[in-house]
């Protein structure tokens, strides 16, 4: 890509104070730094690097089947993984009945979820175990914000005409606005799909880049909608796009389509972080959601990560589940392997 | 102990372990040391060798070395079980196989951790590739012989087949050679590999469990000893074979002239082909599922990687990176990625090579991590400024070391991918269709990969070109290598009983009277020279050969073909080859029937010929020029008919089985019949696309030379079909030894066929040297699919789709 820059040296561990650079080693893969990773800016939008990606389907589908087969998790392993899944989730609601009500709920259950005796047997009461955000319609930024208080907990709102992205142009502007004036510190936004169906790339990347710009400081997620952009290229050529426009995060789904959060869509979507990465020292977040409900598949995707990103990728600053469900699940497995009962979910604190 | 705290910062992954008590109390069961299994009986330990655990150096088993004694008792057992085991109906034998596969699968994990445990691959290959594809075998077979009286109408069982399997898939190859051989009605004496015992023996155990009748499968370990025994073994009437070149080569000599049908299945250096418009992230997850699985233990591994200069160091630095994430360690630990060599003379060979690779120019790189000490293990390697003529990149490794080579444009990526005697798998990446599918007939190997690699199914045959061996496993085409035509074996029952079918032939002949000479008039002088390259060419020896007729008159002489006449042929031939190959069936049908016309229109005159030589009535001469007719008739017919097929395999794709012309090929032609034996040979070879170097009937050959003023005239473009007369024997050996021939049929007499086969183990080319006398003017011998089927191989190109 054109805006290559050129990598400094490896710092040694912790890197030191404010924002450092990315950082390159010889024959091995850059990493970000350990600390404050410095946000995507964007950069021009380059056509050549969207129309000559190739992806092939098969080839990905092959690489999603054994991924879960090649990796797995056990015993202490798994709850301490299963913790960190916890650590990156964004716990969500999206409903047309969602109230003030059921909003507090999920913000004491993002405070706290999981149950302090469970916490105390994993020896991890001082890990500080909290969700990575929680994300809602923008009519209950103020109620989550509210609850919220004093956890350093953000929020998350789904935003521009979601989950279609059909309204007027001004008016989703004018969500961002509303949601970030609200409190809301991160802004999922969805794309124009019909951009990526006509190949209209820079009606594409100037959305993004408009919507980028109306956050302002608040980090905004791209969903592609990935379950309607057709082929695993057209998926590709989105994320790069999404990401030369400044998005800090690309993400997978609404939860709305048909087909959400599959592990083919997080491969091919993570190669295009680490392609823009190692273009142009950069480091954007990854966040599938829609359709993530069991531990097991939690794990899937942080073995995804893992192996096709790295370490650092698996902090919330670089990556973030969309869940609702999959908390309770999560905590049924920690309680099983803390007391060698398989749990019932009724014994947990619903979200 | 690690806290859950501490991981919770480093995100490592920890052990996985499978469990191994299973597997152990099966061991501690038969007190960790086995006998054969014999009739159906087990035979009490003898002779001990150890069985260890790669991953840990510990001995697991002692199995026994079987000896001479052992395998005649196993050839016999399995000799009295033949009969019924092959007059069962095939809905019978279906239900076997059947129960086979259930009793597999019920038992699937204790086969993948005792596969692990011996060979040292990992757990995740064993549980999801290698057992599983067991299973699939023995029901893809069981479909066989439910369906093989219909569908293979007319043949039947080899009789005892004798089968020698490698290390790295000891069960998968296991099955490969069962389940067709048993499927077909074969009766079979199995010798697992030396290194890797144990899962055949507990396979032995689940055929004892389900009742499979005494001797139908036999399971005899020991090492190459045990292996030559069966080979030498007069009542094999066939050898399968999986391993190395070098042992098929010393296999096809000891078999040479014993009349065992041969399969082989041996070496590799593939290539892996990545084009410019490649997924490269794609890519370098198929050079992991290429090189780095099974260790690189592989034959049919890509180990030749030849990307295209200007994606060349993108994909190198995607793969180094790539590289650092594997994970070597324990075989039984779920999360690993590879597992350990098979035994320390395995882990020699790599290193030596590598060091060798080194020595000689290439850069050589490995991940930073370091391999556990407590087993046989060797990190997964990539080699860098490799050139052709490397020795790592000519040699067959069997590890996990990758070599690298750039080409600049498709052509020379075919050249390259070429520029090795062995011929196996390939594969090519690219997201170009009409490049793939350009490039994928013109590689030379049984299976090619697009975009994909080391895929295999029951159905889809799986062998090579060229030193990789011939035959194939899986899928119509690997049942044949089990088979034989049902006429051969009435002859051979006939034979038995004293009543030698050629013998008969000959006796028929000599009853018949000969008319004398049809006509009075002095002949006209006649100099039939050699026929190469299209034109008549003088011998290179400068003398001629008598030829006379069947009542010793002097009839005419012919050429005294030698060894450069012969290489004169091969070239002319390999010069026509490019484009008779190609040409499209049609045209191939137009040129044949033009043949038959030509040859119809001067009848009388080769009927005449025919008489004078063999001595045969007119009226049967008459009918062998016209049995002649005919039969070129069938192979024009057949020439854009012969399809291969589209393969039903279980991934979202198509594997295209495409009957492939062998190349250039030569024949040697019976004595009998002069003019129909000859046709019967060149006609379904250049049918097929292959050009050929005949060598005409010894005794009789003055058919085939007049023959060559009919292929003048008949459009036959130069070099298609090669004439050289003279001594057969020796022509046809150096037939054999050429190393650029890649077929060769022999029609000669028994003595002839010993040393055609032996000679032909040079570059291990496809011989058909029948052992039975056949009857050419009978169609149900002379011509057909087993000559069509003969004259190809095939090539299962796998065509992954899906956008």
């Amino acid at each position: 890509m054109s805006a290559k820059r050129t990598f400094e040296t490896l710092p040694r561990s912790g890197g030191g104070t404010g924002p450092s650079r990315p950082t390159l080693v010889t024959n091995e893969r850059p990493i970000p730094p350990t600390g404050h990773v410095e946000r995507n800016p964007g950069m021009p939008l380059d056509l050549d690097v969207v129309r000559s990606i190739r992806v092939n389907r098969s080839a990905v589908e092959r690489r999603a089947a054994t991924l879960p087969t090649r990796r797995t998790v056990k015993k202490e392993w798994q709850a301490a993984w299963l913790l960190r899944a916890i650590t990156l989730m964004d716990l969500t609601t999206l409903s047309g009945d969602d109230t003030p009500g059921n909003v507090r709920r999920l913000c004491a259950k993002a405070r706290r979820p999981v149950r302090q005796d469970i916490l105390e047997a994993l020896g991890a009461q001082d890990l500080g175990i909290r969700v990575g955000a929680v994300c809602v319609y923008h009519g209950l930024v103020p109620t989550a914000v509210d609850a919220l208080r004093g956890s350093d907990i953000p929020v998350a709102a789904v935003s521009t005409g979601f989950p279609a992205g059909l309204s007027p142009f001004e008016q989703r502007l004018e969500e961002i606005h509303a949601s970030v004036a609200a409190g809301a510190r991160e802004i999922d936004i969805v794309i124009t799909r019909a951009h990526v169906l006509t190949g209209n790339w820079s009606a594409l990347y100037d959305e993004v880049k408009a919507f980028r710009e109306a956050c302002g400081d608040a980090h905004m997620k791209s969903i592609l909608a990935t379950g309607e952009l057709a082929t695993l290229t057209n998926v590709a050529r989105a994320s790069v796009v999404a990401m030369q426009a400044g998005s800090d995060f690309i993400k997978t789904s609404t939860g709305k389509e048909g087909v959400n959060a599959t592990l083919p869509f997080g491969i091919v979507m993570t190669r295009m972080i680490r392609e823009y990465f190692e273009a142009t020292g950069y480091a954007v977040g990854f966040k599938p959601a829609g359709g993530i409900r069991t531990a097991k598949q939690s794990l899937e995707f942080l073995f995804l990560m893992k192996e096709e990103l790295g370490r650092r990728w698996l902090e919330p600053d670089l990556f973030r589940f969309g869940a609702s469900s999959l908390l309770t699940d999560i905590e049924r497995q920690l309680e099983h392997f803390v007391t060698g009962r398989y749990a019932a979910a009724h014994r947990h604190p619903m979200p | 102990m690690t806290s859950v705290a501490e991981i919770f910062q480093t995100m490592d992954y920890g052990p996985a372990p499978e469990s191994d008590k299973d597997a152990n109390g099966w061991l501690t069961l038969h007190d960790r040391a086995f006998g054969h299994y014999i009739n159906g009986e087990w035979t009490a330990p003898l002779d001990t060798f150890e069985v260890i655990n790669p991953a840990t150096k510990k001995v697991i088993a002692r199995v026994s070395q079987g000896t001479t004694s052992d395998v005649n008792a196993a050839v016999a057992a399995a000799k009295a079980a033949l009969p019924a085991w092959r007059a069962l109906p095939g809905h019978a034998r279906a239900r076997w196989l059947y129960a086979l596969a259930r009793e597999l699968q019920r038992n699937a994990r204790l086969f993948a951790v005792i596969e692990s445990m011996d060979n040292g691959k990992s757990i995740r290959e064993t549980r999801d590739i290698d057992i599983p594809l067991v299973a699939r075998h023995f029901y893809h077979h069981a479909g066989w012989a439910q369906l093989a009286a219909t569908e293979f109408e007319g043949y039947t069982a080899v009789g005892v087949v004798g089968q020698i399997i490698p290390w790295n898939f000891p069960l998968l190859m296991l099955a490969w050679k069962v389940a067709p051989a048993l499927a077909a009605g074969n009766t079979v004496i199995m010798k697992p590999a030396e290194f890797t015992p144990l899962t055949a023996l507990l396979f032995a155990e689940i055929c004892e469990k389900a009742g499979l009748p005494p001797g139908v499968l036999n399971i005899i370990t020991g090492d190459g000893e045990t292996g030559k025994a069966m080979v030498d073994h007069p009542d094999i009437d066939k050898i399968a074979f999986t391993g190395s070149t070098e042992v098929g080569r010393a296999i096809r000599k000891a078999t040479a002239g014993s009349g065992k049908k041969l399969s082989l299945e041996l070496g590799g250096k593939s290539p892996f082909i990545v084009y410019e418009d490649a997924d490269l992230d794609s890519v370098v997850e198929g050079v992991v599922d290429a090189i780095w699985f099974n260790q690189g233990q592989v034959c049919c591994a890509g180990s030749r990687l030849l990307v295209q200069e200007g994606v060349a160091d993108k994909l190198i630095a995607k793969l180094r990176a790539r590289m650092e994430t594997l994970r070597i360690g324990s075989p039984l630990d779920k999360a690993v990625d590879m597992g350990a060599i098979v035994a320390p003379v395995q882990l020699e060979r790599i290193q030596q090579l590598v060091q060798q690779g080194q020595d000689e120019g290439a850069t050589m790189w490995q991940p930073s991590w370091a391999c556990p000490t407590d087993g046989y293990f060797y990190p997964p390697t990539l080699f860098t400024e490799v050139q052709p003529s490397s020795t790592i990149a000519q040699v067959e490794i069997f590890g996990p070391v990758m070599v690298t080579m750039t080409f600049r444009t498709p052509e020379e990526s075919v050249a390259l991918a070429n520029n090795t005697p062995y011929g196996l798998a390939a594969s090519i990446w690219t997201e170009n269709i009409n490049l793939a599918l350009d490039i994928a007939p013109k590689i030379k190997s049984g299976v090619v990969w697009i975009n994909a690699t080391n895929l295999f199914d029951a159905s889809a045959g799986f062998g090579g070109y060229r030193e990789s061996g011939f035959g194939r496993e899986g899928g119509r085409e690997g049942m044949f290598e089990y088979l034989v035509p049902a006429w051969e074996r009435e002859q051979g029952s006939a034979q038995r009983n004293g009543k030698h079918a050629a013998a008969k032939v000959a006796k028929k002949r000599e009853a018949r009277t000969t008319t004398g000479s049809p006509s009075d008039m002095p002949s006209l002088d006649r100099t039939p020279k050699l026929f190469i390259g299209g034109k008549q060419a003088r011998p290179d020896s400068g003398y001629a050969r008598k030829v006379f007729g069947a009542d010793g008159a002097f009839i005419g002489e012919v050429g005294e073909g030698n060894r450069k006449d012969i290489r004169n042929a091969v070239e002319a031939a390999h010069a026509a080859s490019k484009g008779w190959s190609k040409a499209t069936g049609h045209a191939r049908a137009q040129i044949l029937y033009y043949i038959a016309e030509n040859l119809s229109a001067r009848r009388d005159e080769f009927a005449q010929r025919i008489t004078s030589l063999s001595g045969a009535s007119s009226r049967d001469a008459l009918r062998e020029v016209d049995a002649s007719i005919s039969r070129l008739f069938t192979y024009g017919a057949w020439a854009d008919k012969y399809d291969g097929a589209v393969h039903n395999v279980p991934i979202r794709g198509v594997a295209l089985a495409m009957n492939e012309p062998i190349g250039v090929m030569g024949l040697a032609c019976p004595d009998e019949a002069p003019l129909l034996g000859f046709i019967s040979l060149v006609a379904p070879a250049i049918a097929m696309g292959n050009t050929v170097v005949a060598i005409p009937s010894e005794q009789w050959p003055l058919a085939a030379t007049d023959f060559y003023s009919v292929l003048d005239t008949s459009d036959l473009p130069g070099g298609v079909i090669n004439i050289v007369t003279g001594p057969r024997e020796a022509l046809a050996r150096v037939l054999a030894e050429h190393d650029d021939v890649e077929g060769i049929w022999y029609f000669g007499p028994q003595s002839g066929v010993k040393d055609v086969e032996l000679a032909s183990a040079v570059n291990m080319k496809r011989t058909w040297a029948s052992k039975h006398a056949r009857d050419w003017t009978d169609a149900a011998q002379g011509e057909g699919r087993e000559f069509l089927r003969e004259a190809t191989q095939v090539k299962n190109i796998w065509v992954p789709y899906g956008e």
